[in-house]
């Protein structure tokens, strides 16, 4: 039978009936329509699937909904504010990335959580703080050039 | 905009999906939407005894449940072809669920259907399948050896084909009077793409109209849609509709027509209601096409002066299980005819024999086949200068094709269009500063440094641009490998583009938008870019081999010819001058010598949907279509060098530097170009230091996830130092060579070499790749270190 979560996503809060097995990522993607993140391993190997649960990088195919009761959760699609990109997601744009797009997200919001534990990070303490990600497209080059990019933007 | 060409152009691509609204085939949904399930063989080859569908049918949600009979006992052809035929070829037939035998790990055999994914996969497990396992073989040479299990009784001893390439006799001449010589055994390293979107289908069927839409992870919609219409769901193609949406990465693996599209198009058609398939990334591993495996001997013969006389080849290629959509292709035309490098070698003979085994099905992954034969050669040559004590740089140099000598005509059949390979190697030991790596080295060694540095380079050619149509036609291919373009410039002046190309991350809807706006002399923002849906586009051949831009630009390329020759004739008339006086340039039409008599871009594209003033003959509107059929392959080459550090006590290796040059022509997005080649060199150094797919003899995947397989996450790249020669692609409009592979043809060798390089004083002539730590710490202590 179903349990009764409440759960805030991108500020929105939901209160929905939720079957125990299921999968944060699949909360998000199939009961709130929110499809931003994307699954690419169901394994807590790839990454796609990171959102922030109480402002930390999650990967959301290895928790449960249920665990997110109660918790605050923002998704790529909740990261921009008023019509403004996060500095991140500039980034990503003006350094080129991105190219399939499908690690994006993931990456982005893994992104977001390490420059707030580290707002001025080395190239190795970004290599080392996003090797939980895989891009099998950009080779991680202007990934890493981009996350010093938001960095330099963004110091607070 | 004039002058665009050459810019980097930010993506328009990206603003969507950096908010998270790019949607993928997964991310939709339809009314009434059913999901599937497909039941996976968890042996390497069995018979098949009985399958027992009833409990699964029971499960609560369960809408149908098919087996490989009952795509049979329909009418819908059930198969998947091949699409590349040769010379005595064996093509067994690959049933889209089996029937009778399963082959390999990952073989489908039934399907369940429910109203959601987890009702479907929970009655997946309650299908009872009685497999009678039989002996299997997944090793390529262990497949042709005497006493091995049988894939087919079709193709006694394993072999689908035995093809050859080039001049045995004239060879073995070379061989005979040659001063120096080298050989080597090699495996080229069975890889599993992992495009990090799996494979999915969303397949849904209009009883009434008796149309087929399927939103599906493809590199090429029209290319699925020929061959489901052809041989698996047998429905014409005006019914079929084929839509690419976002599209998560490919490299390859979703050029293939598989199996579970087909299938879940057949659910839908059966069942009446959308059917989603989704793969699990243990799915994706099992049964994306893999990449490489290769087993070759090869021998390189040499004067006294060090200049190759002769090259020759055999290869066994595992196929896997069944011959994938282009496997035929991949290490024949696209390896054997790649085997001259940038050199002048007079006599080449290759042999390839492709064999079936209890795996995967093999087929191209990003480079196909040439990176099989880059590695080839790259090693050849480094041990050839081992063998006549010339420096890896003298070498090459000693042998490249010179730059005047273009169009250089290989021993094995191609005709290098354009290249200047000494300025690529000239730049790349610039770059890297290489006299000082070598000196360092020199430092290193004397005083038994037990950190040893290797440095390796590798000079590769690579054929993309992907194909003229007669020649694949004659030498196999069941399809043209042309491409289609075509421009609508709307009343207002403003284009849409329709590409048979299918961008997966390549940007196409940014640098095609370029080719335009230079043209036209219009904004970028003024052209839009529509691909990946056989709804809207004529026809197309879509996106791998690196041929978007050589063949797909040129398209429209063309088309723009078209559109502008037939403006011109417009304006001349609404400018009562000689068609031939008046010229096209900056957005406006100018009568030659009369300066105040033009007629602006937009005034003439009004005027042609106005029609109330057309010169004679001339039709309404403004849109015309190209099929562009390249005349040749093009060329792109270039040096790379990388430098390795390994700990002689561990055996393991890091990456210091990786320096590439590459020529790939004139270049439109300079930003995407790097790009690719980035993403590239991650793919090839990946297969030289860590990745392998490693299956059981017995035939399960051992490296299933990606906990075993091991995919470069950031941490284990450097930055990489890259830079450009251009020498333009003489005949395409546009000079473009293409961009897409350079990387992954390029470094599995430059690793390679590199590591050997390093391991030099321990006498390592070759090490198979993956380099992992313990190989690595094998050969330096196998004398005692």
């Amino acid at each position: 039978m179903g349990h009764q979560v409440r759960i805030e996503v991108n500020g929105t809060v939901y209160d929905r009936e939720v079957d125990p097995r299921t999968l944060l990522v699949h909360f998000l993607r199939e009961e709130l329509a929110l499809t931003g993140t994307n699954v690419g391993c169901e394994t807590s190997l790839c990454g796609s699937c990171t959102v922030l649960v109480d402002g930390k990088a999650v990967k959301s195919c290895t928790q449960l909904a249920v665990q997110a009761d109660g918790a605050s959760i923002t998704t790529i699609e909740g990261l921009a504010k008023g019509g403004e990109l996060h500095p991140l997601q500039g980034a990503f744009r003006e350094e080129h990335g991105l190219q399939c797009g499908f690690c994006t997200p993931g990456m982005i919001l893994t992104a977001v959580d390490l420059l707030d534990s580290n707002p001025s990070p080395s190239a190795e303490e970004i290599r080392e703080g996003l090797k939980g990600n895989v891009c099998r497209c950009t080779g991680y080059h202007n990934i890493v050039k981009a996350v010093q990019r938001a960095a330099e933007e963004d110091p607070s | 905009m004039s002058g665009v060409i050459g810019t980097s152009v930010k993506r328009r691509e990206d603003a969507t999906l950096i908010v998270g609204e790019g949607k993928y085939s997964d991310d939709f949904t339809l009314p009434g939407m059913t999901h599937a399930v497909i039941v996976r063989s968890p042996y390497g080859h069995a018979h098949i005894n009985s399958i027992d569908i009833s409990e699964a049918s029971k499960h609560p949600g369960v809408v149908a449940v098919f087996t490989g009979k009952d795509v049979a006992a329909s009418d819908i052809g059930g198969v998947v072809p091949t699409g590349w035929l040769l010379p005595d070829i064996k093509t067994p037939d690959h049933p889209i669920l089996a029937i009778d035998t399963v082959r390999y790990a990952g073989d489908g055999v039934a399907v369940v259907v429910a109203e959601d994914r987890f009702a479907a996969r929970d009655a997946a497990e309650k299908v009872e399948v009685d497999y009678e396992p039989l002996d299997a073989v997944t090793d390529v040479l262990a497949a042709v050896a005497e006493g091995a299990p049988q894939l087919f009784e079709e193709a006694p001893g394993n072999i689908s084909f035995d093809w050859d390439l080039g001049d045995a006799d004239a060879t073995a001449a070379a061989f005979d009077r040659a001063t120096h010589t080298a050989e080597v055994d090699l495996r080229n390293n069975r890889l599993i793409p992992h495009a990090i979107e799996p494979r999915s289908c969303l397949a849904s069927f209009d009883t009434t109209t008796g149309e087929l839409t399927a939103r599906l992870t493809t590199q090429n919609p029209h290319l699925h849609r020929l061959l489901m219409s052809l041989a698996s769901i047998n429905l014409p193609e005006h019914k079929m509709r084929i839509i690419a949406p976002e599209v998560g990465g490919g490299f390859g693996s979703k050029i293939h027509h598989y199996p579970d599209e087909a299938i879940a198009c057949f659910c839908a058609m059966q069942t009446g209601r959308p059917v989603k398939w989704t793969a699990t990334r243990s799915e994706t591993n099992l049964t994306d096409a893999h990449g490489r495996d290769h087993a070759s001997h090869a021998e390189i013969a040499l004067d006294e002066n060090g200049k190759i006389l002769g090259l020759r080849v055999e290869t066994h290629a595992a196929m896997g299980a069944y011959l994938s959509t282009f496997a035929p292709a991949v290490p024949t035309y696209l390896y054997g005819t790649l085997l001259s490098g940038q050199y002048d070698i007079p006599a080449i003979h290759v042999r390839t024999l492709g064999v079936f085994t209890n795996t995967a099905p093999v087929d191209a992954y990003r480079g196909a086949g040439r990176p099989e034969a880059t590695f080839v050669v790259e090693r050849l040559i480094d041990l050839a200068a081992d063998a006549t004590g010339l420096s890896p740089v003298e070498i090459r140099r000693r042998n490249f094709v010179p730059a005047d000598q273009f169009p250089y005509q290989t021993a094995v059949a191609l005709a290098y269009d354009s290249g200047n390979y000494d300025s690529a190697m000239d730049r790349a030991l610039e770059l890297s500063g290489y006299d000082e790596l070598r000196a360092e080295q020199a430092r290193r060694r004397e005083a038994g440094d037990s950190k040893l540095i290797g440095i390796g380079i590798s000079s590769f050619i690579e054929a993309c641009g992907l194909a003229p149509s007669q020649v694949v036609g004659a030498l196999g291919a069941q399809a043209g490998l042309y491409e289609s373009g075509k421009v609508r410039v709307h009343p207002t002046g403003s284009v849409t583009v329709y590409t048979g190309s299918s961008a997966h991350g390549q940007g196409h809807e940014t640098t095609f938008a370029q080719v335009v706006a230079d043209r036209l002399s219009i904004d970028v923002d003024q052209v839009e870019v529509v691909h990946g849906d056989t709804g809207e586009i004529p026809f197309g051949m879509g996106t791998y081999g690196s041929r978007s831009a050589a063949v797909g630009g040129s398209a429209i390329s063309t088309a723009l010819d078209k559109v502008v020759a037939k403006a011109r004739k417009i304006a001349a008339h609404l400018l009562e001058a000689s068609e031939d006086d008046v010229v096209f340039e900056g957005n406006a039409f100018h009568v030659r010598g009369v300066p105040s008599k033009t007629q602006a871009w937009g005034d003439v594209v009004l005027q042609a949907y106005l029609a109330h003033n057309l010169p004679e003959g001339i039709e309404p509107g403004l849109e015309e279509t190209s099929f562009y059929n390249p005349e040749n392959f093009t060329y792109p080459f270039g040096t790379h060098v990388c430098v390795v550090e390994i700990d002689s006590e561990t055996g393991a290796v890091e990456l210091q530097r990786y320096i590439a040059v590459d020529d790939v022509g004139n270049v439109i997005n300079p930003m995407i170009v790097e790009g690719q080649v980035h993403g590239g060199l991650a793919q090839g150094i990946g297969q030289a230091l860590w990745e392998n797919a490693v299956y059981s003899d017995d035939g399960q995947l051992l490296s299933g996830t990606m906990l075993d397989y091991a995919v470069p996450r950031a941490h284990n790249l450097p930055f990489f130092e890259t830079d450009r020669t251009v020498t333009p692609c003489p005949h395409n409009p546009l000079g473009v060579k293409g961009v897409g592979e350079a990387g992954s043809i390029a470094s599995p060798a430059t690793v390679t070499n590199a590591v050997v390089d390093a391991l030099a004083p321990y006498g390592v002539k070759h090490l198979d790749m993956p380099l992992t730590p313990e190989k690595i710490w094998r050969a330096i202590h196998r004398n005692g270190g």
